[in-house]
């Protein structure tokens, strides 16, 4: 998957969680949770999101990485 | 013939209105069917109705109607024999019946007067007779009612009615005026201990290490089935004050405070949260989440909890004092898990720590009684295997 489907994806499961959150302003290592106000149903739903769309098997010890952009991009094209 | 009213979703609703009817007049109905679209300062709920029978004289739509209000007549199960003697409304109609002209509906408090010729005319169109307008004396369904009433289309279900989310400054003004009303009148003693939740981490990351992440768990789901494993043997705080008396709660119906993006606070209702397995309960609170964000909350889930828990997450504070919401007698609070120096045979270790809380209402119980829920819950989480 290249970065820009990755990014792509993450923005369009990010718009199901937090629909007024502005995705240009968001840094690449801002911690997602903080920026967007995610709580853990929040989070752990944009990680079941992120497999769903992306079909890839997301183990909980990856998780941590998702925190930000740069992580899921880094993660997402392994 | 019985009242289906206006449900009082939460001790904070005064009025609601009516957006869309999800059945007709002539239907049957049956208790537990959503049979309405209500709006509330919760935004867009679904009302069910706790009736069996054959429902009418629904109320307009788009009116705020007081809580207690009659919102349709159902023509229950047992009055439909009384139907096949020939002596009141066909059982089934054969066709739907239309629905009332607007604003005529919800009025009528008692049964229907129906003049003969009216009933034999409505029995062999397959019109329930008692649930039409009557224009006659004294509000008698006449003959002409009836071929009125037949001659009217049947309306279109309403699919594409408007589901809304919730006008965040109403939801403010409830909140205000509920949790108001809760200090003026509830006299609250707040308690609190710090759990070790080593245990209970070493448990969820064994189960989540093998998971999905759509069947992974959350602390929040172990927190809630601690806690009513807590309540079933402390149940005086699961329940409602009510009339100067604490009177139980019929189920554990654990409400749980979800957080509105853009402010405000909901918490419906888990329903029978012992009797759930771990991954059901997840289940359960993910929906329910989703449903309180997006719209789509049932009146049960609002009407039915009887205690609240609210936890604040992995980013919230350290613990949390809430406040209790009436009739309730009590609020669990669970803080962010953090790691915390614990001594453990005589050694310091870290370990992540748990701040719970209980505010209770000291007209129903005394501080003894929280202490020993605490106390519970505490021990419930050492042994998350049972949970």
């Amino acid at each position: 998957m290249s970065e820009q489907d990755i990014r792509r994806i993450a923005a369009e499961v990010l718009a199901g969680i937090a629909p007024e959150a502005d995705l240009s302003t968001l840094g690449d290592d801002e911690d997602l949770r903080e920026a967007l106000d995610l709580d853990s149903m929040d989070f752990l739903n944009f990680v079941i999101g992120l497999g769903q769309r992306s079909g890839l098997n997301i183990p909980e010890a990856d998780t941590p990485r998702l925190r930000t952009m740069r992580g899921v991009v880094a993660c997402l094209s392994q | 013939m019985a009242d289906f009213l206006m449900p009082a979703l939460g001790a904070d609703m005064e009025t609601g209105k009516v957006v869309q009817w999800l059945v007709k007049t002539g239907d049957r109905v049956k208790r537990g069917d959503v049979v309405a679209v209500v709006e509330t300062h919760k935004g867009a709920i679904d009302v069910e109705i706790f009736l069996d029978g054959i429902i009418g004289d629904l109320a307009p739509l788009g009116e705020a109607l007081p809580v207690g209000a009659v919102l349709a007549h159902v023509l229950e199960a047992g009055q439909e024999h009384v139907a096949r003697d020939g002596t009141a409304a066909p059982a089934a109609p054969t066709h739907p019946s239309p629905a009332p002209a607007p604003g005529t509906a919800a009025v009528a408090g008692t049964r229907a007067k129906v003049s003969p010729a009216a009933r034999h005319r409505a029995q062999s169109l397959g019109i329930a007779p008692d649930l039409l307008h009557g224009t006659g004396p004294d509000g008698t369904v006449t003959l002409s009612d009836v071929v009125l009433a037949a001659a009217q289309p049947t309306p279109l279900p309403a699919e594409a009615a408007p589901r809304r989310g919730f006008d965040a400054a109403l939801m403010r003004q409830a909140i205000a005026s509920a949790m108001s009303r809760s200090k003026r009148e509830i006299p609250h003693y707040y308690l609190a201990s710090t759990i070790d939740f080593g245990e209970a981490a070493a448990w969820l990351e064994a189960w989540n290490g093998d998971c999905a992440p759509e069947d992974r768990l959350l602390p929040a789901a172990l927190l809630l089935k601690a806690t009513a494993q807590a309540l079933a043997k402390v149940p005086q705080l699961n329940g409602f004050y009510d009339k100067g008396a604490f009177r139980q709660g019929p189920g554990l119906h654990i409400g749980w405070a979800v957080a509105l993006r853009g402010g405000g606070l909901v918490a419906p209702a888990i329903h029978d949260v012992d009797r759930k397995t771990m991954p059901e309960l997840m289940s359960a609170l993910r929906d329910l989440v989703q449903r309180a964000r997006a719209g789509g909350l049932r009146s049960s889930e609002l009407t039915d909890p009887t205690i609240t828990v609210t936890s604040l997450g992995d980013r919230g504070a350290e613990s949390v004092f809430g406040v209790i919401y009436p009739p309730q007698v009590a609020i669990v609070g669970f803080g962010r898990i953090a790691e915390r120096p614990w001594v453990v045979d005589g050694r310091v270790v870290p370990r992540p720590a748990l701040a719970a809380s209980l505010a209770g209402d000291h007209r129903a119980s005394d501080g003894h009684i929280g202490g020993l829920l605490l106390e519970a819950i505490d021990r419930a989480l050492q042994v998350p295997e049972k949970l």
